[in-house]
């Protein structure tokens, strides 16, 4: 006799067997000509990723091929532990290797901001934004993930373009984020799992003139919240009723970690 | 007169790529000592610290009084051509495909008599010349006799350009333009008639100033390229690698720490990945199609120039890990040296004092301007010659490491510069 989550999780796999749950992609390919996040030149930086060949069938390792690669904790589509702000940096397991693995597999909604994205790159999202979401998809609930959909993703992803990724001026980096009172809003009245973020950071390009400076990074993780960076296929989500799988690599007091994001979803009727 | 060089048609495409036959290399160890010199754009023969008596060929024991005492001394090279004849046959290859070949006997108002290549214009004997020392393509000295007053288009001698490696109607890749001096050195290319100039540009989201000017010149094309990236290297050699005559690695990552003023290794690091593993990736990825272009036609590849630095000789310590990464580059660019020399491309190795750039901003001049540093390359290739100390400080530091290296170090450590 089968317990009743035993069903459940039967169910489930035959649903993903079938092909009636499928799984997107949320990850940007890693590649060493992905940008890297970077911050003004006398300051540490993070590597991007780097990979060389230790052998390809030849006669450095006649019958393989395998490489070395390097990069930051913090390179491509990564995860983002409340360690990695001072903000949160004594609260218990808070890094990538004690996190609770319960959390690599939570719920997600998403709120489009595309049309204002292609609009504005400096584009913030609001409790109004946030608000308009609940109003249309229902209360946001506790322990989801918040993804700001906002298409940045393809400027890599689609048209290979860094620059206009990177979409750096002489006053800095423009990319969407969320502003202040929409990160303390998610944070202190809705208790998510964390915020993610198809731009280069969680934050706005231009968050660091906000107040607190970098508000996501400094809010959700002082709260013990997780962010996600660098998505792609936002697009492909329902606003509600995704499962996202983001388990970060297992790295003893990591900050964070590149990683696969999948996204289970009700494949279309 | 010499007539100017046209720029030469294209290549013809179906026939085969001449290889290169290098003229005769072997020196003993004392003749080296002419070699080195002319390394430097110096001709120098012994004099007998004895008995004052100048000595040609090269010698252990002054050839008047037997004294071993016998140290270089700089030549003015004047003297008369006492005899001129061309060579219409020869059975040394590189010889007998550069035919006919010019070559004359000397007097040197200083006392010996010299053999040496007769430039273009120089008329016939008896003639007054000027004798000076260059590297031929087997990177080993030889005199050339010069006309004793310059003329108007000497340096486009077929003989004197199997010496240099002049950037006119040349192909020349400067591997990072975002840098004040990489910006310098390729705007110092377009101007000594460089063809095309590719510029390299890593993280081209990152906007930095002159870049854009830079690519409105006609000769330049900015090409990706970011030397920490071996893909990057490699499809950049994919693509233009058989084009491309000269290289300057002016790719460069300069913090100023030591060890006691930034913890951790990051930067260090970084610093050997652009100045050291850079240099080898480039090497790896260019190297062998500059090797086998050495002798295709009159603009065949011939040179591969490293932006170095003073400190590599001696660690400067106030820019402690960065003058690690130079030693390190200069270790290897001398290994590349060995592997070019074979192939007759001619490896520069260019060891600037402090340059006025952002990185030496706390540092009180004398500072070497980009453009100086630019021009002191230029020069280098013109000339041919193979080490280059631009500027007063690396000339000054350079006199002081070779009086006595653990001198310089000592006054190094103590704050000097």
């Amino acid at each position: 006799m089968n317990t009743p989550t035993q069903d459940l999780l039967g169910g489930f796999a035959l649903a993903l067997a079938a092909g009636r749950i499928r799984v997107v992609d949320l990850t940007q390919t890693l590649s060493p000509e992905f940008p890297a996040i970077a911050l003004p030149p006398e300051m540490g930086q993070c590597q991007p990723f780097r990979v060389e060949q230790i052998s390809a069938y030849d006669e450095r390792g006649p019958g393989w091929y395998w490489n070395n690669f390097s990069c930051g904790e913090h390179t491509g589509t990564h995860f983002d532990a409340p360690i990695h702000w001072i903000s949160g940096r004594d609260l218990p397991n808070n890094a990538v290797d004690t996190i609770p693995p319960q959390h690599f597999v939570a719920p997600a909604c998403v709120i489009d901001c595309s049309a204002q994205a292609a609009a504005d790159p400096d584009y913030l999202l609001s409790v109004a934004d946030i608000e308009a979401f609940e109003a249309a998809h229902g209360r946001i609930p506790a322990g989801h993930w918040v993804l700001m959909r906002t298409d940045w993703s393809q400027r890599w992803a689609r048209q290979r373009d860094a620059v206009a990724f990177q979409n750096y001026d002489a006053t800095g980096q423009h990319t969407p984020g969320p502003d202040t009172d929409a990160v303390r809003f998610l944070v202190e009245q809705r208790d998510v799992l964390g915020f993610g973020s198809e731009a280069i950071g969680t934050d706005a390009g231009q968050g660091y003139h906000l107040r607190p400076p970098y508000p996501c990074h400094s809010l959700m993780h002082g709260a013990g919240k997780y962010g996600l960076q660098c998505l792609t296929n936002l697009d492909q989500l329902p606003p509600t009723g995704a499962l996202v799988v983001a388990a970060p690599l297992k790295i003893e007091k990591g900050s964070g970690s590149p990683l696969r994001v999948l996204a289970l979803v009700g494949a279309n009727p | 007169m010499t007539m100017p060089l046209m720029k030469p048609p294209r290549k013809n495409p179906v026939l085969r790529t001449r290889q290169m036959n290098l003229p005769p290399g072997a020196r003993g160890r004392v003749a080296l000592g002419l070699t080195a010199a002319a390394a430097e754009g110096r001709f120098a023969l012994q004099v007998c610290a004895d008995c004052g008596a100048l000595q040609y060929p090269p010698r252990e024991a002054c050839h008047r009084c037997l004294s071993p005492r016998l140290p270089w001394q700089a030549q003015t090279g004047e003297g008369e051509l006492m005899a001129a004849t061309t060579l219409a046959h020869s059975n040394d290859l590189f010889f007998r495909e550069r035919l006919p070949w010019r070559l004359g006997m000397v007097r040197l108002d200083a006392g010996a008599s010299v053999m040496v290549h007769l430039h273009g214009d120089v008329g016939e004997a008896p003639a007054r010349v000027r004798v000076g020392a260059r590297l031929d393509r087997a990177g080993q000295a030889v005199l050339i006799g010069y006309p004793e007053k310059g003329t108007a288009h000497m340096a486009d001698d077929t003989m004197l350009r199997e010496m240099t490696s002049d950037p006119k109607y040349r192909k020349v890749l400067v591997t990072d333009g975002k840098s004040p001096v990489g910006q310098a050195v390729a705007r110092a290319m377009a101007q000594a008639g460089a063809d095309i100039v590719w510029v390299g540009h890593a993280e081209p989201w990152k906007q930095l100033p002159g870049l854009a000017e830079l690519a409105a010149l006609p000769q330049v094309t900015l090409v990706p390229l970011d030397v920490t990236n071996e893909r990057s290297v490699n499809e950049l050699a994919g693509e233009i690698g058989g084009k491309v005559d000269i290289v300057v690695n002016t790719a460069e990552l300069h913090r100023s720490f030591g060890i006691a003023a930034r913890r951790g290794t990051d930067v260090a690091k970084a610093e050997m990945e652009v100045n050291y593993l850079g240099l080898l990736r480039l090497a790896q990825a260019f190297g062998p199609a500059l090797k086998g272009r050495a002798a295709d036609g009159a603009m065949h590849a011939t040179a591969w120039v490293n932006l170095l630095s003073v400190y590599a000789l001696a660690n400067f310590p106030a820019h402690g890990t960065f003058s690690a990464s130079k030693a390190a580059a200069l270790s290897l660019a001398q290994c590349l040296r060995a592997e070019m020399r074979g192939a007759g491309i001619r490896v520069v190795n260019v060891f600037p004092g402090p340059v006025d750039d952002e990185w030496n901003q706390n540092l009180p001049p004398p500072k070497l301007a980009p453009a100086a540093l630019a021009s002191a390359i230029v020069k280098a290739l013109r000339d041919g010659v193979e080490d280059v100390y631009p500027g007063d400080v690396a000339q000054e530091w350079l006199e002081r490491w070779r009086d006595n290296p653990k001198v310089l170090e000592r006054e190094l450590a103590a704050g000097g510069m």
